[in-house]
């Protein structure tokens, strides 16, 4: 018997995760697009507990940050003012869950100082609001384009399983023709044919519809194999003499015996989605400035200067490994748990 | 025989469906290479829709298929409109660089992942087994563009490799000795991510059917008449394994073309990664159709491939 605790454990990790994403405008101190050409590549904010004249404060605090004039990029503290971290503040506007507008932030400083709590990109907006808001884009354009390849696989290898000859025989070249494209490419191509400069919740919906659309086959295939064995089983032929109709069966026998190979699947295929996603918005094929995803923030990367010297531009990227971690065990787990019950 | 040419009868359907899926979808694109065009103001719509019957844009669909058809007969692949050139001849150039990329990676990944696969499946639940299980879940959850990143960013700060591109300046004046190093100096990093990228998969495939195999009765049975550990594990445990191995080598041959073109275009290697993008990005669609239809020959020959390997190693498919 498998654990209960190696299922629960990456599921409640991503359920936080996820929490905290949806929710990234209270998580996140400041608004994803709010600039601050002042501060560019600021580096992470040192956070305090003890001030120049070695006091002690019981409230964290940062300092303000100086440039140093004529060396682009480094700050110095500015010692002379203590700013301390204060929480459920009064910031920047956003809207939780898309529509209901608020104003409360987990955490901030007083104006006109800043908290990068991982620093500043070149326009000096908050890395880690950035980090928050994109994570909306790269985990939910993954999970939806999941979800969206699994209904139209599913869809497709349920007629195909359920219903066979002619039907069977071209949905199954169709699956092949998909299968046979590299997916890279196929994922490409298809983007080639769409235009370039459009918005960025259109840009976030096309590349939910391009990477759910073109990963439709391989769950496809799954589910008719199931489906071809699940409607020869003796109860589901008793149930058709009785005068069951297709769709019944279906849906009271047949259904329920692809859910374990769908769950598994998902969990495969929405790490494999989230860094597509990634990957075109990195090309620059995918969400556009000033919405943020986790690619088109790594995509500043491309420039040598900026991978050189400022190590937390690489933090959206690492963010993956943990998802990609827990979604992995989840789909290992379970892979174990259908090959044991 | 008639097997393999039915399969090649089905390849050549394959290929003719990927291209008249791509002209479809290309078909239904806004948009063409003279569409971002327009905006320039030294350019009358004129001279433009001239451009457009010049390189045959304003026909309807089946007739520039057709076209395209007799283009690829005659081994030209449709028409750059941004290279100004025939199809094939730039895409041969790139695609030798990237398989000159990716044919050392794949058989480096091969050449680790079979003996540590072999390994942790012979040591099951061993250290050996945990260590090689928890090096593939962590490089199965590291994204290849991270590694990739993270690579240059090595070379950048150390600076004992070049970081990018295929060739240093002055690469002409080198002798064939010096070329050869510099070219093997500028592969170290897209080869050793790509090698990366490729292991955990390879080593959880090999790792499973080892596993099957030696449960089976026979290595039993070899193990009772005292054959050694190692000749047992890689004269009769490995080849009775083969069969899905050989299957999973011919995807690797497939993915020659297409595995490398995240890594090439962050290393700006000058292979069909960059190449594709850029004629993503400037509607330069003859060659990304050719570059897809490439790729998908790669598929079907190393289908192909793979199944003549079977052919060859296991006499049971022979006598079918």
């Amino acid at each position: 018997m498998i654990k209960t605790r190696t299922i629960s454990l990456p599921l409640l990790l991503l359920a936080c995760i996820h929490l905290i994403v949806v929710c990234a405008g209270f998580f996140a101190p400041y608004d994803y697009a709010s600039q601050n050409r002042t501060l560019p590549f600021a580096p992470p904010a040192r956070i305090h507990f003890v001030d120049s004249r070695g006091e002690w404060h019981f409230r964290p605090f940062v300092y303000g940050l100086v440039d140093q004039p004529g060396r682009f990029g480094y700050y110095r503290e500015d010692r002379s003012q203590v700013y301390p971290v204060r929480f459920f503040v009064h910031g920047d506007e956003y809207k939780l869950i898309g529509s209901v507008t608020a104003h409360l932030h987990l955490f901030g400083i007083s104006e006109p100082a800043r908290m990068f709590l991982i620093g500043s990109d070149g326009y000096g907006r908050d890395q880690f609001s950035r980090l928050l808001f994109g994570g909306q884009v790269s985990l939910f354009a993954g999970l939806l384009a999941a979800s969206l390849s699994l209904v139209i696989g599913s869809g497709f290898g349920v007629v195909a399983g359920f219903y066979g000859k002619w039907t069977d025989e071209m949905i199954m070249r169709l699956v092949e023709l998909f299968l046979a494209l590299p997916w890279l490419y196929l994922l490409f191509a298809v983007r080639a044919f769409l235009p370039l400069h459009i918005t960025p919740t259109a840009a976030f919906l096309m590349l939910v519809v391009i990477i759910g659309f073109v990963g439709w086959a391989r769950p496809a295939r799954l589910v008719r194999g199931i489906v071809l064995s699940a409607k020869e089983r003796n109860y589901v032929l008793a149930g058709r003499n009785f005068g069951a109709s297709d769709l019944y069966l279906l849906r009271r026998h047949i259904l329920p015996q692809t859910a374990s190979v769908v769950l598994t699947q998902t969990a495969l295929l929405i790490p494999q989605y989230i860094l597509a996603e990634v990957t075109l918005s990195f090309l620059g094929l995918g969400v556009g400035e000033p919405t943020p995803s986790w690619g088109n923030m790594l995509a500043s990367l491309q420039q040598y200067h900026i991978l050189v010297s400022y190590w937390w531009m690489f933090i959206p990227g690492v963010a993956l490994i943990p998802i990609f971690l827990s979604y992995f065990l989840l789909a290992n787990t379970l892979q174990k748990r259908l090959k044991l019950g | 025989m008639r097997f393999f040419l039915r399969r090649i009868v089905h390849a050549t359907f394959l290929l003719v469906g990927v291209s008249i899926l791509s002209f479809v979808l290309m078909e239904l694109a806004p948009g063409d290479f003279f569409a971002e065009m327009r905006l320039n103001p030294q350019l009358s719509a004129e001279t433009l829709a001239g451009l457009r019957q010049q390189y045959g844009l304003d026909q309807p669909l089946p007739v520039r298929y057709l076209h395209w058809v007799q283009s690829v007969a005659r081994g030209e692949f449709g028409f750059s409109f941004a290279y100004n050139t025939p199809v094939a001849p730039l895409l041969w150039s790139r695609a030798r660089n990237t398989l000159l990329l990716t044919a050392p990676a794949a058989l480096l990944a091969w050449l680790i992942a079979i003996p540590v696969g072999v390994q942790s499946a012979a040591r099951q639940g061993e250290w050996e087994d945990k260590i090689a299980s928890a090096g593939t879940t962590a490089l199965l959850a590291i994204p290849e563009l991270l590694l990739a990143l993270g690579f240059l960013l090595l070379s950048l700060r150390t600076g004992y490799l070049p970081a990018g591109g295929m060739i240093s300046i002055g690469f002409s004046e080198l002798s064939w000795w010096g070329k050869f190093q510099d070219i093997t100096a500028h592969l170290a990093i897209p080869v050793t991510v790509l090698t990366l990228g490729s292991l955990p998969i390879l080593v959880r495939h090999v790792r499973a059917t080892m596993l099957e195999v030696l449960q089976s009765p026979f290595i039993n049975a070899a193990r009772a008449h005292g054959i050694p550990r190692r000749r047992l594990l890689y004269r009769h445990a490995l080849p009775a394994a083969l069969n899905p191995l050989i299957s999973l080598f011919g995807f690797s041959i497939a993915g020659l073309l297409s595995a490398s073109l995240l890594v090439e275009i962050v290393v700006s290697w000058p292979g069909l990664g960059p190449l594709l993008l850029e004629a993503i990005l400037g509607r330069d669609l003859y060659v990304v159709i050719g570059a897809i239809l490439l790729s998908t020959m790669f598929l079907v020959g190393g289908t192909l491939i793979s199944d003549l390997l079977l052919f060859a190693a296991d006499p049971r498919i022979r006598t079918r």
